[in-house]
């Protein structure tokens, strides 16, 4: 059977489980670093399956689906595994730097290879009530994550996330209850049919608008993203790496799942909706961070931003929209992570992220500069980074729809992301630091920089390759949109060839 | 609390509770119960005992800390998933031995893989609960 499927998200557990056990040893850090290594290898060869087969699936405890568990993966799951997997490693490598060894003995690293199977989890499964139960795995592994290391800040945060997060998985679980009770199954593939075949078309959009809360929540779209400024700012920065990067991102992957595969019977009435929350979320997370002067509370609007070109790829609901998405979501990725690391150096550098106490750092770290230059221009769309190609795809499929007012909004909130990365590269990197000083980039022993610089450089090398050969990506978020589209290989690979 | 009534009572208590959660353990899988009921009961019984006795005298009782107990009972739990790996079977794959037969009816046990599951489910959820409420005691 397709034991491809299970390794990317049984081995960060079993690392978890090892991890804790040895979390009172310098071993145990070694142990996580070789975990997210495995990982890489599981999802890359989930990865190769996928381009070899185009969909597989595998039923869990041989129960065959719609009963059991189904754990499938097309293009964009392997995808998003892979992305996963790779922030995963970066995040291991970044954390030997930065976790004090007080916070390792808490069990930092179990928790966060269990975060990490969380979201590998959300983004394999085949089930509602599954990717509910890896919805609860990430919230748990989250919040423990916000927490841990203590102080008042960071607990109040936490409060806040957890609160507005259970909200959202309550709402979500009451979808599935009513959806579970119209249709009578919760297998995503069998959903498809079964929601089409309803004769309850009212009731099926009800619940459609119930997971587009739900999952809103998660993805931080407009206007229920106000837990994820409130947070995304406390934490180490690792942590605030990999949230930044992954958890609103399945949000937006369980979105992108659910309306294309089992809501479409009313894309007039769901995807118009979710086009003016895209381009709501969009010009609200980039006015708000012109207004921050924090370097990770300006991250954290932007997150917010650009979450809405990835909902508005989906909302338009072409293939060239789809596939811009779907780029959109991997460049995405790769750079907001990255962005957070930087934040975390610049920190560890400059002794502060608030832009008003530091500077100077162009002088003392010109390696840094450049390394905060290609994703932060990446994200404002500069050809030819990444984040040009993922920008260019959205605006076109707007321009071949005749959008004019999505085509405006789209320009003008890239206009503006220019601005706020250029207030972080005036403020931090060009005007003197305020107290007269050089930031010294010694501050930390070598081996701490050297782990923290690490995975931003690598990061920045995925962002620049991206961006000179977008050919091979864009192929394949195009493969991938289209199975979103026409998901009958999606369907018959889950539930068999049907008669 | 104080009251030496309870105190006494609570040593009764506690074994029939805990021996209770274990036979709703080992029953699980063809009858009613399982690992998930039968570690809020065996949870129950050193509640029962921490609220007699207190909480670090119940630490000691335990010797594991639950963080432990949890995370230990995760790795078992996932063993038993991976055991069908071996076994050619998608995971957790339920692998079962018939001992003097081959089907329920019939045998007179059976050695399965299931079992150990729900031994790892026992003490994720022994272990869950009980650091719940330890941290809850231990606060106050």
């Amino acid at each position: 059977m397709n034991w491809v499927l299970v390794f990317p998200i049984a081995v960060p557990f079993v690392t978890a489980v090892i991890a804790y056990l040895a979390r009172n040893y310098p071993a145990g850090r070694w142990i996580s670093l070789a975990g997210s290594v495995l990982s890489l290898v599981a999802s890359a060869a989930l990865m190769a399956a996928v381009l070899r087969e185009g969909v597989i699936a595998a039923q869990m405890s041989n129960w065959d689906a719609p009963f059991g568990i189904t754990l499938v993966s097309d293009y964009l799951s392997a995808v998003m595994v892979v992305i996963t997997a790779i922030t995963g490693l970066a995040t291991a490598i970044y954390a030997l730097g930065e976790i004090p060894e007080q916070t390792e003995r808490l069990g930092f690293y179990a928790l966060f290879q269990m975060l990490i199977a969380g979201v590998t989890g959300a983004f394999l499964t085949g089930d509602l009530f599954n990717l509910y139960v890896w919805f609860e795995v990430m919230l748990i592994a989250s919040f423990s994550l916000l927490v841990i290391g203590g102080g008042k800040e960071r607990l109040d945060a936490g409060i806040k996330y957890v609160a507005l997060n259970l909200v959202s998985t309550l709402v979500f679980l009451s979808g599935i209850g009513l959806l579970y009770g119209v249709t009578g199954t919760l297998n995503m593939a069998d959903l498809r049919g079964a929601v089409a075949a309803s004769d309850n078309q009212g009731l099926i959009t009800v619940i459609a608008m119930m997971f587009m809360v739900g999952f809103g929540v998660k993805a931080a779209v407009f206007p229920l993203f106000f837990w994820l400024p409130a947070s995304y700012h406390t934490p180490y920065f690792a942590i605030s790496a990999v949230f930044a990067g992954l958890l609103t991102k399945v949000g937006v992957y369980a979105l992108m799942r659910m309306f294309t595969l089992v809501f479409v019977g009313d894309v007039g009435f769901t995807h118009e909706i979710l086009i003016w929350v895209s381009l709501l979320t969009m010009f609200t997370g980039v006015i708000g961070a012109a207004a921050q002067m924090d370097f990770r509370k300006i991250l954290s609007f932007h997150i917010i931003s650009q979450i809405g070109y990835m909902t508005l790829g989906l909302a338009l609901y072409t293939p060239l929209a789809l596939m811009g998405g779907v780029f959109y979501l991997v460049h995405h990725i790769i750079v907001k992570a990255n962005l957070f690391f930087v934040a975390g150096l610049a920190q560890q550098y400059a002794g502060s992220t608030d832009l008003n106490k530091i500077g100077g750092l162009y002088k003392s770290a010109p390696l840094l500069a450049a390394l905060f230059i290609i994703p932060a221009f990446s994200l404002a769309g500069f050809p030819p980074l990444s984040g040009f190609w993922a920008k260019y795809l959205i605006v076109k499929a707007a321009i071949e729809l005749n959008m004019w007012f999505v085509t405006f909004v789209s320009l003008l909130v890239g206009l503006l992301t220019i601005y706020s990365m250029t207030k972080i590269w005036g403020y931090a990197f060009w005007k003197p630091h305020p107290e007269g000083y050089d930031p010294t980039p010694d501050r930390a022993p070598p081996r701490v920089t050297a782990a923290m610089i690490t995975p931003i450089a690598g990061l920045a090398a995925m962002t620049i390759i991206i961006g000179f050969f977008p050919e091979p990506f864009v192929q394949f978020a195009q493969t991938a949109a289209a199975q979103l589209l026409d998901p009958t290989d999606y369907v018959t690979t889950v539930l068999g060839e049907q008669p | 609390m104080n009251s030496i009534i309870f105190t006494a009572g609570a040593r009764l208590l506690v074994a029939l509770v805990f021996v209770f959660s274990l036979f709703m353990l080992l029953r699980g899988h063809h009858l009613p119960g399982g690992g998930f009921i039968g570690g809020l009961l065996g949870a129950v019984a050193f509640i029962i005992y921490s609220l007699a006795c207190g909480p670090e005298e119940t630490r000691r009782a335990l010797r594991v800390s639950p963080e432990g107990i949890a995370v230990i009972g995760l790795g078992i739990a996932l063993l038993a998933g991976l055991v069908s790996f071996f076994m050619g079977d998608p995971f957790f794959t339920g692998q079962w031995y018939w001992v003097g037969g081959d089907s329920y009816e019939t045998s007179a046990f059976s050695i399965n893989s299931v079992l150990v599951f729900d031994i790892g489910v026992y003490l994720v959820v022994l272990g869950g609960i009980l650091s719940l409420t330890f941290a809850f005691e231990e606060e106050a």
